[in-house]
């Protein structure tokens, strides 16, 4: 093989393992597409295999740091001396002035190099991005930066003045991107980039465990919340035209007598709206598993109109209605949490979770909003701090509505370890591991009644 | 079509679009290998005026199929024309029923729609799928078979084979996803907001009379509102509007009267507008 088709077979490989499916054909294709392209435009190559190789704007997040790796700008450190810390630092408080992106490239090749470099010894040595950014800080830049643009414009009194903090944290952003991505092609380079594509490239946040999700990846995830909404609701739709039977469509039956002199033959069909299930939500809003309880509210809320009817229940050892806050809090999804938990009664005694306690309080409270077109969600991790997990509620409302089920964000493995009641509850209604959003939304299109 | 991916940038440019490098290179692929591209976005982002563009340049002309909910075989790859059929039966001349029908189902009632009338011609073609994320899931098993064979049977006429292939768009703002099979016959490219200085080249070109520190102002206040958690954020489109605003209000700096007084003209939610000016500072509305 060519070194070239090596990369690209590499490259394919890497993508492959995080998920992304590729066939033979575009192999192919992103072949033909380097041939035409040439090797001397890094970012132009980078595009073409994009659009080769991906088929949805997702999987870029993944191919951006893959691609840099199979595809180096180079080899070895920079080409001149690195200099020192300061040295670095006042040259990149100049290139963020001025935002001036190559110059910042090259600045994360040196600064990686000067400060990033740790261990002696062949095997417990490498660079780090961590260390390069504790090193040089290039938060602090920020007022340096400020004043040098305002120098620079000679003002500070126009209108866009205002934005310049948030354009310069911008910038700094980007930077810390360029120097995480130069420390893994370093490392790559002294490890071999197959295993460094396969550990060192943070998942999509579709694939990221819920109950281990950072901030920005909860961010993320809920900017995905209405995309993810729309696909859902299409193939809810598909689903529900397959399910529901037809009448007679006037105009299509007349055409198709056309073959026949004009004597309607045969009647053709359309499809009839069937009539909309109704939902109930019960959700553990506990500490633990808040994120994969918000992000679920979030989609259902903008599936609503799929269903004739919406309530949503959330506890912590209490129970109360929130389907009002759902549905008034659309404009400000990163509130809600905050807002259920200001807002409604989730709390008695203590503030841990007791999924018996507020089950029973359910059944009692709420039975009613239960019926058999009623198709009910129970999201949590049944970790029930060891307290009675009243199955008897559980069975109660399994019996008056049309179906249960029970979506657990804790991986399989881990239910019934310590507190989780997940196995008892398991028996009287389905439950399904639900982990990430990718499973949820996979989970929602086959579950969801139509 | 292209020589190069330069070649299609500064062709593009004279239409008056101005290519990103993503753009212009999987334009340049697109006409080399030979596959349909698929351009997904959101709205206001030049989807449609790419297509436009590259039909200009490459003088071909532009077939254009508007997808909507609903849109059917009917619209899409043509359709008999039922009134003048039924007239030619009524007329009743003086044959048998099976001279009829030969007659009724030849060319002349006919009516082509965009898929055929793209397959059909053989000028240089540019076939536009605009929007097809509106269209319902069967539609793209049709536009898979077409965009697979570059033919289509009419039944009663025979098959139809493209003697030159169109150089083929859709586009989508990922109202639905799409099915794996469609999006697996083409190149993807995402066309997402424009960096600030292509933003800029932007507006210079479409709204020349505009000060240069007004437009540089106007790119990085619309950049910031992106970056702000709106219900719906400003595309290129807006920004058009805006500098075209503010140049038809003669403003010649960006103050915060001007803003409060415009801002309606970016943002379309009333809530929007009232986050926008509270992160803005701008003094209550
Ligand atoms: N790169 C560009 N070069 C020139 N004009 C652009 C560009 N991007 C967007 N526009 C302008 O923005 C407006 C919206 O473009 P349009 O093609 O209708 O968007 P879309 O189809 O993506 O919704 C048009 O007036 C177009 O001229
Ligand atoms: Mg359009």
């Amino acid at each position: 093989m060519t070194a070239v088709a090596e990369q690209i077979t590499g490259l394919v490989g890497a993508l492959r393992g995080h998920g992304v499916r590729i066939g033979t054909g575009e192999t192919v294709d992103a072949a033909r597409a380097v041939e035409a392209l040439g090797l001397a435009d890094r970012e132009r190559l980078r595009e073409g295999l994009a659009a080769t190789l991906l088929h949805g704007p997702a999987q870029r997040a993944v191919f951006d740091p893959v691609f840099d790796l199979y595809f180096p700008r180079g080899v070895g450190g920079p080409d001149g001396e690195s200099g020192d810390r300061e040295a670095v630092r006042d040259r990149l408080a100049e290139a963020l002035a001025a935002d001036d992106r190559a110059m910042m490239a090259r600045l994360a090749v040196d600064a990686v190099d000067a400060l990033g470099g740790y261990g002696s010894s062949p095997g417990s040595d490498g660079w780090s991005a961590y260390q390069t950014l504790d090193r040089l800080r290039p938060q602090t830049l920020l007022a340096r930066v400020r004043t040098d643009v305002r120098g620079r414009d000679g003002s500070g009194a126009g209108f866009a003045d205002r934005l310049l903090d948030d354009e310069i944290r911008r910038r700094i952003e980007e930077f810390r991107r360029m120097v995480g991505a130069e420390a893994r092609r370093r490392v790559a380079e002294r490890r071999g980039r197959d295993e460094i594509a396969r550990r060192g490239v943070v998942p999509t946040a579709d694939r990221v465990d819920f109950l281990f999700a950072n901030r920005d990846q909860l961010a993320e995830l809920r900017r995905a919340v209405q995309p993810l909404a729309r696909k859902l609701a299409t193939r809810l739709a598909a689903r529900r035209r397959r399910a529901a039977r037809g009448t007679v469509d006037l105009r299509r039956t007349l055409r198709s007598s056309l073959s026949t002199g004009g004597v309607p033959m045969r009647p053709v069909l359309r499809r009839r709206r069937p009539v909309r299930p109704e939902l109930v939500l019960l959700c553990d809003v506990s500490g633990s598993v808040s994120g994969f309880s918000d992000f679920t509210m979030l989609l259902v809320q903008a599936l609503h109109d799929q269903f004739s009817k919406v309530r949503v229940f959330a506890f912590v050892n209490r129970l109360d209605e929130v389907t009002g806050l759902l549905h008034h809090g659309r404009a400000d999804p990163e509130g809600l949490g905050t807002r259920i938990h200001a807002e409604a009664t989730l709390t008695g005694w203590h503030g841990s979770s007791d999924y018996g306690v507020a089950l029973g309080e359910f059944a009692a409270r709420y039975g009613d909003a239960v019926g058999p077109r009623t198709t009910v969600f129970v999201l949590g991790d049944a970790r029930t701090n060891m307290s009675d997990p009243n199955l008897a509620a559980v069975r109660e409302v399994a019996g008056r509505a049309r179906r249960v089920y029970w979506l657990n964000p804790e991986p399989r493995d881990r239910w019934g370890t310590g507190d989780s009641a997940a196995p008892a509850y398991a028996e009287l209604v389905e439950m399904h591991e639900c982990r990430t959003a990718r499973q949820l939304s996979a989970l929602i299109a086959r579950l969801l009644p139509v | 079509m292209f020589t190069s991916v330069d070649d299609v940038s500064a062709r593009l440019a004279e239409t008056g679009y101005l290519a990103s490098p993503a753009v212009a290179t999987t334009v340049f692929l697109a006409d080399r290998l030979g596959k349909p591209l698929l351009v997904e976005g959101p709205a206001g982002v030049g989807k449609t005026e790419l297509a436009k563009a590259v039909a200009q340049v490459a003088g071909a002309r532009l077939v254009r199929l508007q997808c909507y909910e609903g849109v059917d075989e009917s619209r899409a790859l043509y359709e008999w024309n039922h009134a003048k059929q039924l007239l030619r039966i009524s007329a009743g001349r003086d044959e048998s029923w099976d001279e009829t029908r030969t007659d009724i189902f030849s060319e002349e009632f006919l009516l082509p729609r965009p898929l055929l009338t793209a397959i059909r011609g053989d000028e240089p073609t540019v076939l536009l799928i605009d929007e097809t994320d509106k269209a319902d899931v069967e539609m793209e098993g049709l536009l898979l078979e077409v965009l697979s064979d570059f033919q289509i049977t009419v039944p009663e006429l025979g098959t139809v084979a493209a003697t030159r292939r169109p150089f083929v768009v859709l586009t989508s703002n990922a109202g639905r996803e799409l099915s794996e099979a469609l999006r697996r016959r083409c190149l993807f490219l995402h066309i997402g907001f424009p960096e600030e200085e292509l933003e800029r080249r932007i507006v210079r070109l479409k709204v020349p009379g505009l000060g240069a520190a007004l437009t540089e102002s106007v790119v990085r206040v619309v950049g910031a509102l992106r970056a702000m958690d709106l219900r719906k954020v400003p595309s290129v489109a807006e920004t058009i509007d805006w500098a075209r605003t503010l140049l038809a209000l003669g403003a010649d700096t960006l103050d915060e009267t001007v803003v409060r007084d415009s801002l309606g003209v970016i943002l379309k939610h009333q809530d929007d507008i009232q986050k926008a000016a509270a992160k803005l500072d701008l003094d209550a509305l």
